[in-house]
């Protein structure tokens, strides 16, 4: 082959590149239904969440039903290609009017210009549970329907055996207390007493760890000045915590084995159980009346659970946020609320919601979460270096877990994610 | 006479020059069908692999990232700076990739071949051994890596059958949760998984070798180790070349396993190249310096193919 034809093939092929590109871009149709309303798209992380996803069609049919204005066309995904979809969709300008979006995510997405103030009447996000509500910069950028709240879960009968106390929220185990009682429980027979789902991955250990840490005096990041890890995560709060953290796998009080989810807990392999209340049901169709929902042990700066679940912005893409905003509006009413808690076993955002909800009014079996959450809740760092702080956590946490060094593994930690800090400017603080 | 002298001296340079022009049509036809069958697969090429690595080669001296409301801003040489004295994971996972390697490449190379040699028989049954060699190969990798995460826990499958052939004398740990069996579990499992594509691969090769050889062999007397040294090793060398590079190749870019059984841990006994690639420049979102661990590992690769392709060509 000759230069020449070479130079013709690679022009060939930039033509036809440019063209595949090009087709890339179209795609983008009009956003007015077939009787001239506007259309809002909506996307959400629920396509393998039949329950949620039932109350969203009810809400969306009840709303295009109300008016003639605005028209929402809903469009769901599976959970764990979700955040990718957005990415992309944001890469490539094409972003719905209306998502939603893990807490913790939050602040990133506003930084990066993915989502716009919510701008949602005051009554309405006051109303709310704090941690049901997503801000950046004291700006708030997305609001959610309920709470999800963590607890350990224990045997009344097992803890009366072996002579242990029952914690209560204002009373909850001192750390000394708590080793106790799981040296007891294994001496009872428990090969690990506690399962705290080690052998989970991604935001799970963040979710589930870091309010230990925060309960032991330590955090993720200074959330003073929101530019520095230093000191939160490597100083002596979250090095004694980190040593208990370790100790607790190297004692066989707990291990990183076992399934995803509460099947030990369930089969009464495990004495105590540090989950979520989405495995309470069924725990309590296990144990019946014997099971009891604890509040986590204080390491020192009293209990800690982490909150904030999944929430609702507008893009700012949204050629009429009037309209997206409109739909949330009419998306928070107690009846909908209600129905997700009911179906989907969450803690409502609203009191009245929860006195009137199934599993967690006056009635409700899982009634304790609610003071759980509202006592004890911790909203994660509300900085954009979020996912970079989760991610180095988590894998922090796991070597140490394995065995490594505590103090050099949090200084490691540390510097990774103060140099991702500055190379992002400090995320705009 | 002049002219039967003249006609042929005239008439074979008419030829000429018009079978020249034919030539030279049928030429552009031909570059044309060519241009049109080749333009496929270089659009696919030129959009999936010359571009990316052009842009990863851009991307690795910015601070690009993947979701930022900032331009990326040219930062020189910092991120290779950062790669090679304040990234201790990166400099684990170089090594651990080249640890990876340097076993599999031999191992899995050499037990294909005498996997090979085994089915390469002529006796009953032998297809049903071959079928059975190949079935990991044509399983999933992720599959397979949850299957064998399942068999390497504490009490697995794993570490029940030491316990019985040993009659407990000896007690198997939990291989990924060790850091120093995390690798050598993730190797077994991989030579496990590939090493029946590599006999496929190998057999063909010894079926190539013509049996009077082998009968030639047999008559001087030698012996079944000197018909393999002398008859069967050398007609291997050009499959023997193949097999090299694709295990050596395929060895580097070392990911799902490590993705989905151990996340580079544990305490990074895991980590490879591409693993911190893609944690680096996806799931925590620093563009930049994922497209500079990518470059990185691009070069090695280069210089270790070129390497190969070097100890190759000198021996022929």
């Amino acid at each position: 082959m000759n230069r020449g034809s070479l130079a013709k093939i690679l022009s060939v092929s930039a033509l036809g590149a440019l063209a595949l590109t090009a087709c890339g871009q179209a795609g983008q149709g009009g956003t007015t239904s077939d009787d001239g309303r506007v259309q809002l798209t909506m996307w959400t992380h629920s396509a393998g969440n039949p329950a949620e996803l039932e109350v969203y069609e009810q809400i969306v049919k009840d709303f295009n039903a109300s008016q003639d204005e605005y028209e929402v066309v809903e469009e769901s995904f599976p959970q764990g290609a979700y955040n990718d979809a957005i990415v992309a969709a944001a890469a490539a300008d094409d972003l719905p009017c209306l998502l939603d979006m893990d807490g913790p995510i939050v602040p990133n997405w506003a930084w990066a210009g993915y989502i716009q103030p919510l701008d949602l009447p005051t009554e309405i996000t006051d109303s709310l549970l704090p941690t049901a509500v997503g801000s950046y910069q004291d700006e708030i950028y997305s609001a959610g329907y309920w709470d999800a709240a963590l607890g350990v879960i224990a045997r009344r009968s097992v803890l009366e055996d072996n002579n242990i106390r029952i914690p209560t929220v204002d009373e909850p185990w001192t750390i000394d207390e708590f080793d106790d009682a799981l040296g007891t429980l294994k001496e009872a027979g428990y090969d690990t007493p506690l399962d705290i789902g080690a052998e989970d991955a991604g935001e799970w250990w963040s979710y589930a760890y870091s309010p230990m840490l925060q309960s032991a005096g330590g955090d993720l990041i200074d959330r003073d000045t929101m530019l520095s890890a230093e000191g939160a995560l490597n100083g002596p709060e979250a090095v004694e915590f980190f040593t208990w953290f370790q100790d607790a796998f190297a004692k066989g009080w707990t291990s990183n084995g076992g399934t995803i989810g509460n099947e030990e807990f369930n089969n009464d392999e495990v004495a105590l159980s540090y989950t979520g209340m989405w495995n309470a049901l069924d725990a309590v169709k296990a144990a019946g009346d014997d099971v009891l929902f604890l509040p986590p042990p204080d390491f020192g700066d009293g209990p800690k659970i982490g909150g904030a679940s999944w929430q609702w912005g507008i893009s700012s893409t949204c050629e009429s946020p009037e309209g997206a905003r409109a739909y949330l509006e009419f998306s928070f009413q107690d009846e909908y609320i209600t129905a997700f808690s009911d179906k989907q076993v969450v803690i409502p955002a609203t009191e009245a919601a929860t006195a009137a909800s199934e599993h967690f009014g006056p009635e409700g079996k899982l009634k304790p979460f609610v003071e759980l959450s509202q006592e004890f809740a911790v909203p994660r760092p509300e900085t954009p270096a979020y996912p970079v702080i989760s991610s180095t956590f988590e894998k922090a946490a796991k070597d140490i877990m394995n065995g490594a060094d505590v103090q050099s593994t949090l200084d490691g930690a540390v510097q990774e994610i103060d140099t991702n800090i500055a190379s992002n400017d400090g995320y705009g603080f | 006479m002049t002219l039967t002298h003249t006609a042929p001296t005239e008439r074979p340079a008419a030829g000429r020059q018009q079978s020249r022009r034919r030539r030279a049509a049928a030429g552009r036809r031909e570059q044309r069908a060519g241009l049109t069958m080749a333009a496929p697969a270089l659009i696919l090429l030129l959009l999936f692999l010359v571009v990316p690595v052009l842009l990863a080669f851009g991307l690795s001296f910015t601070n690009a990232r993947l979701i930022s409301p900032n331009p990326p801003r040219f930062v020189g040489l910092d991120n290779f700076v950062r790669a090679f004295t304040a990234d201790p994971t990166f400099l684990r996972s170089t090594l651990n990739t080249f640890v990876f390697a340097a076993v599999i490449v031999p191992v899995q190379a050499g037990l294909g071949l005498a996997l090979a040699v085994l089915v390469n028989q002529k006796i009953r049954g032998v297809t049903a051994f071959r079928v059975i060699f190949f079935v990991p190969v044509v399983t999933s990798i992720v599959v397979v890596s949850i299957l064998w995460k399942f068999m390497y826990q504490d009490d697995g499958l794993i570490n029940s059958f030491i316990n019985t052939v040993t009659f407990g004398a000896w007690q198997g740990t939990a291989w990924l949760n060790n850091p120093s069996t995390a690798l050598g579990a993730i190797i077994v499992l991989s030579i496990w998984q590939a090493v029946g594509f590599h006999m496929l691969i190998w057999l063909s090769g010894l079926q190539t070798i013509p049996e009077e050889l082998y009968e030639a062999a047999r008559m001087d007397g030698a012996s079944p180790w000197q018909q393999f040294t002398n008859v069967t090793w050398p007609g291997l060398r050009s499959t023997m070349v193949f097999v090299l590079v694709t295990i050596t190749i395929a060895a580097l870019g070392l990911f799902v396993q490590v993705d989905v059984m151990t996340q580079g841990g544990p305490v990074n006994s895991t980590t490879t190249l591409v693993y911190h690639a893609v944690r680096k420049g996806y799931r925590e979102q620093e563009t930049g310096y994922g497209a500079t661990i990518s470059l990185i590992f691009f070069v090695i690769v280069l210089v270790i193919a070129l390497i190969q392709r070097r100890l190759t060509r000198d021996e022929d």
